[in-house]
């Protein structure tokens, strides 16, 4: 066997390994959107729930809450990210980071401090490859978000916002994760979380209505105090669990396209090393021929 | 008595644990318990931990655990959603 045979071969051979691996993966991840889909929809009354009460809150009260008045200035915002932990899921985790690089500089020529909180592994190696300060992050379990780990963030962004701006505190919080849009599609987004900045109204109040007597137990302070909390939690619970059904469908889509690619390799290198065989064949049957012709004419001349 | 019933939907931060109508729900608030027929008025509340009971039109009773949330009621809707909620 030729030299070039043998390396065409085995280049065919490492990418059929290759196809293997990353068709297992798409098949994996294929497996599991659907499991997400439905954790996002299983979710989502309880998101209604909340964001429906807040709405009440604000609509049939008129009290001033920290958590939902703008502040006059702000100083410094802190901007979540979401990545994910793995890696291999095509442009996925870069670019939730590029949005949150536009923001950032967005919010710097808006004169404010940026702080980050990172959530995945791939957010985390990415700011410490750049040198970059984090405030604090979580990794492990992107792909299967715990409601634990929704409260702990919630938790501590919402301790950086009750805190002053001289203490390192916050006045502003953005979510930046992938929104699940289909299958094929996950955009990057982003959302202000704090201060409140759309509260989805369930039927817009027009000022000529006479509203029913809304009554809150204990009274709407105490109420707000307890629901925001859980809204920002619910929030972020929720961008958590989109990102993970975007990530398992950018990693199909990664996968299945590693897979198309492996495929059109083998077929080139197949073809090449058939040409090569032949081409192999060709030059030792002329060369029998040609010993041949030569013992013959050897043969006359004796 | 009316027959108007009260639609219930009892969730929790993970998934929607029961749905459906019912003729008489008691549940534990901050302040005390609380009795919720149809045609109540529209109130927002904070839960305590404890049970919610839930007279179905039937007249069969029905017990959930509730822990961490809120109830909401307007026009006959009744909304409790609880970080941890379960049917007994």
């Amino acid at each position: 066997m030729g030299a070039q045979l043998r390396v065409y071969r085995q280049k065919i051979k490492s990418a059929q390994t290759t196809k293997k691996i990353t068709r297992a993966m798409e098949l994996i991840s294929a497996s599991r959107i659907a499991k997400a889909q439905q954790r996002v929809a299983a979710a989502t009354p309880y998101s209604r729930a909340v964001t429906r009460a807040v709405s009440a809150v604000a609509t049939f009260s008129n009290i001033d809450h920290p958590l939902t008045t703008e502040p006059a200035r702000i100083d410094r915002a802190a901007v979540v990210i979401f990545t994910s932990d793995r890696g291999l899921a095509g442009a996925f985790s870069s670019n939730v980071l590029k949005e949150a690089e536009q923001l950032t500089t967005l919010l710097r020529e808006q004169g404010k401090d940026v702080i980050y909180f990172l959530v995945g592994r791939k957010s985390v190696s990415n700011f410490s490859f750049r040198r970059r300060e984090s405030a604090q992050a979580w990794i492990g379990g992107t792909d299967l978000p715990k409601v634990d780990t929704a409260k702990e963030i919630s938790d501590a962004v919402l301790e950086a916002f009750k805190k002053d701006f001289a203490d390192g505190g916050v006045d502003e919080i953005h979510l930046i994760f992938n929104r699940f849009v289909s299958m094929i599609s996950q955009e990057p987004e982003t959302v202000r979380l704090l201060p409140l900045e759309v509260v989805e109204a369930e039927e817009a109040p027009s000022a000529g209505d006479v509203f029913p007597l809304y009554e809150f137990e204990p009274d709407a302070g105490k109420v707000l105090d307890a629901l925001l909390p859980v809204y920002v939690e619910s929030r972020i619970y929720n961008a958590m669990l989109q990102s993970a059904a975007s990530e398992h469908a950018a990693r199909q889509k990664a996968m299945k396209s590693a897979t198309d690619n492996a495929e059109k390799l083998i077929k080139n290198y197949t073809r090449l090393s058939n040409a090569a065989r032949q081409s192999e064949i060709t030059q030792q049957i002329s060369e029998i021929v040609g010993g041949a012709d030569a013992l013959a004419s050897q043969g006359d001349e004796d | 008595m009316s027959d108007k019933t009260l639609h219930v939907e009892l969730v929790a931060a993970d998934q929607a644990v029961w749905a459906g109508a019912a003729k008489m729900v008691i549940a534990k608030t901050v302040e005390g318990e609380i009795g919720l027929l149809p045609g109540h008025e529209p109130m927002l509340a904070i839960l305590a931990a404890g049970e919610v009971r839930i007279t179905l039109p039937t007249g069969e009773k029905l017990v959930a655990s509730a822990e961490d949330g809120f109830l909401s009621i307007e026009h006959d809707v009744l909304t409790i959603f609880a970080r941890h909620a379960a049917l007994v």
